[in-house]
């Protein structure tokens, strides 16, 4: 057989440059300055740098708060992938079903979609406002004396419940999407087969709907720990306190809050490595065990 | 990008009619933090000082919050793209100030371009909070203020009180009373400010050693493990478990909105909130007084520090433009201005002379409460009233709000946060020492 191919050597290298420079520009440069900035204690200015080795990691690690906010992070992407997940499969595959006004149904669903992250913190502030917040006041009515920004727990969920809020349409798009393309004659064939809606669910269903689940997965973990900044930010307004703390933002609290340069640097290094080992853990895992068509 | 069209073009208008020498006129640039109304002061010092002399043109641009603003203009700098004039906070001082060769302290700036400059003729409180260890000043006060105590007279009233505490004893002894008239008998709105800094300064403690950090920052170690510390706070703590006292967290406004709402008798808060006050037309009467201070640690109080910002003149800038800043802070302090700002915002006159001229207006007999401020800033001096300067100093409040908080919601001993506040702070300030070698 043979292989097509360009007739010049310049040609691909061309044709892939604006790709390739992109991709240095925006991300093996800043992480390559990221890494060296890491092994430095530098002056906000600009004015010198003492080289100080690892002492940025090791400080990180000797640290129980950077501990405490790394075991946050953990719980906090597990509650927001998982019931982001969840809810919109639930919603999939309730709206799969709907027939009557199944439009207006699917669009009233992906509105949230539109909402920034910034908003949707706001909202989050004004609906868990310490004195007069629709859900303060719903949840008080069970006795539970809800103080968002003052207490740690109750600022968790808080933050849990709007990044999970904003992230279920997108979900719910890609699973209603999923669902559709699940041939009928697969369906029917497992209606002779079996009574149960749900046993049809979790033998049928589910695994076709893997390929879409485990995009999803990688997407939402990403999301959860990165792009939930803009509504942890609008909650806890610069000002963390006692209040529950990711990683992604304590970067940003030492590094551009705090002028704390190699400090933030050596921080955003141990995330890439994260990210790093995450997403070889995702493929030579998870994926193989993922049946696409 | 329609926006910035529209901005550009916009600018150009402004530029252009406020241009009516076409020629050698100096531009110059000013990043600042203020928003909403306090933009709006900004805004029209800006105009009211371009339109007052035809050789310069100053732009103030809004970079969002205090850290937002530093943080641009030390990524500007180090892009030789700085302002000319930057306005830094507090807790950002040492930064900058460590940085010597990133501003021109404003004292050299003025006597080089032939204003006078006298540091005495700044109100004492203000004096020497952005100065260096010989005393020179190297930031401009700008929007100055100080914590004071604001009481809701209605509500001491019905409780039965015609005057606010003065004492943290006093208060203790009142607090029962206004709960039983049903309130909140005090919140705070910023606990490292109100009761750990200004703290410090009211009792004539010291904050951290090198004189307060003032000689350098080599060595500088944060001093808040103290009894002083330990018996307020675990008083502080007492009147919270009996409903003497509110926390809402270590957000400034959860806290003062009770006050707002009516809930709370007196909070402790910025002296800057006058103007706030002012405009929000609550349904109460009110006043404010001096922060309080324990009787069993000075018999009388000492005066406090300056809180708010400061305008740095960034260097690298040609003389032209430094004329143009010198200018600018010349008319900046000049006692007009100064009266105006004070009267719109709340925020202390800088100069002896700018109060002078309050008073002669009769401002003080209109609102006595824009008073308070300033004469707290100059009650008695002593060797530790002039303020802190420590480095990291925004990671160093951020652990403070954090351990206090805990303690506050019962979940460490105080003995426990003060001690981590301790550790954390001084590893922060040795290594900001290390940063400035």
């Amino acid at each position: 057989m043979k292989r097509a191919g360009f007739d010049s050597r310049w040609l691909p290298i061309l044709l892939l440059l604006p790709q390739l420079s992109i991709i240095a520009i925006f991300f093996y440069w800043p992480a390559v300055q990221a890494l060296r900035s890491s092994f430095y204690l530098e002056d906000p200015f600009g004015f010198g740098a003492t080289f100080v080795g690892l002492e940025n990691y090791l400080r990180l690690f000797r640290s129980s708060e950077y501990l405490k906010n790394a075991w946050f992070t953990v719980i906090f992407s597990v509650s927001v992938t998982f019931l982001s997940l969840a809810i919109a499969l639930l919603l999939a595959v309730k709206a799969d079903k709907v027939i009557r006004g199944a439009k207006t149904y699917r669009t009233l669903l992906m509105w949230v979609y539109a909402v920034a992250p910034p908003v949707a913190g706001f909202i989050t502030l004004i609906m868990f406002n310490q004195r007069w917040g629709p859900l303060t006041n719903f949840f008080e009515l069970f006795g539970w004396d809800f103080r968002v920004r003052l207490n740690y727990n109750d600022t968790a969920i808080a933050m849990i419940i709007a990044s999970v809020w904003k992230q279920i349409p997108v979900n719910f798009i890609f699973f209603l999407s999923g669902l559709q393309s699940i041939p009928r004659n697969v369906v029917e064939a497992s209606m002779i087969d079996n009574r149960s809606s749900v046993s049809r669910f979790w033998t049928i269903t589910f695994p076709l709907l893997a390929p879409t689940g485990f995009f999803l997965l990688i997407t939402n973990i990403t999301y959860s720990l990165f792009d939930t900044f803009g509504t942890i930010d609008t909650i806890l307004r610069n000002n963390p306190g006692d209040n529950p703390v990711t990683l992604v933002y304590r970067v940003y609290l030492d590094g551009f809050r705090g002028q704390d340069i190699g400090g933030s640097s050596a921080q955003s290094v141990v995330l890439m490595v994260l990210v790093l080992l995450l997403t070889v853990f995702q493929f030579r895992l998870v994926e193989r065990r993922i049946h696409y068509n | 990008m329609t926006n910035l069209k529209k901005s550009a073009v916009l600018a150009a208008l402004a530029l252009g009619l406020s241009t009516t020498t076409a020629f050698a006129q100096t531009e110059i640039n000013w990043w600042h933090g203020m928003g909403g109304h306090l933009g709006d002061v900004v805004n029209q010092i800006a105009t009211d000082f371009n339109a007052s002399q035809d050789d310069y043109v100053i732009t103030p641009v809004f970079k969002g919050s205090y850290e937002e603003t530093l943080t641009a203009a030390i990524a500007a700098f180090r892009a030789g793209e700085q302002p000319n004039v930057v306005q830094v906070f507090d807790a950002g001082a040492a930064t900058v100030m460590g940085a010597a060769g990133a501003t021109i302290p404003v004292q050299d700036l003025l006597q080089d371009n032939g204003v006078d400059f006298n540091i005495e003729d700044y109100i004492a409180g203000v004096r020497y909070f952005y100065a260096d260890t010989e005393g020179k000043m190297i930031g401009m006060p700008f929007n100055s203020s100080s914590p004071v105590l604001y009481y809701n007279m209605d509500a001491l009233t019905a409780a039965g009180f015609d005057a606010p505490p003065a004492t943290y004893e006093e208060f203790e002894a009142m607090a029962p009373a206004l709960k039983e008239a049903g309130y909140i008998p005090l919140v705070q709105t910023h606990l490292p400010w109100e009761f750990v800094e200004n703290f410090h300064s009211r009792h004539n403690l010291p904050f951290a050693t090198n004189d307060n950090g003032y000689e350098g920052a080599d060595g500088t170690e944060i001093l808040i493990n103290s009894p002083e510390m330990t018996m307020h706070f675990t008083k502080v703590k007492e009147w919270l478990d009996a409903d003497l006292f509110g926390f809402f967290g270590t957000g400034w406004d959860d806290n003062q909105a009770h006050f707002n709402d009516g809930d709370a008798a007196m909070y402790i808060g910025s002296s800057g909130d006058f103007g706030g006050l002012t405009a929000a037309e609550l349904p109460f009467e009110w006043a404010s007084t001096y922060l309080p201070y324990w009787e069993s640690i000075t018999a009388e109080g000492y005066q406090t520090f300056i809180g708010g910002a400061s305008l740095f003149a960034m260097a690298g800038h040609s003389d032209e433009e430094n004329a143009a800043t010198a200018a600018f802070f010349e008319y900046l302090t000049s006692p007009d201005v100064q009266y105006m700002w004070h009267r719109e915002t709340g925020y202390v006159p800088i100069t002896t002379a700018a109060y002078e001229l309050a008073k002669e207006d009769g401002h003080y007999e209109r609102s006595p409460a824009a008073e308070t401020a300033i004469q707290q800033l100059s009650l008695q001096a002593g060797e530790n009233t002039r303020g802190y300067r420590m480095g990291f100093y925004v990671q160093i409040r951020d652990v403070q709000n954090r351990e206090l908080a805990r303690f506050l919601n019962g979940e460490t001993t105080i003995e426990d946060a003060l001690a981590t506040i301790e550790t954390e702070g001084n590893e922060l300030l040795s290594r900001f020492a290390q940063t400035q070698q």
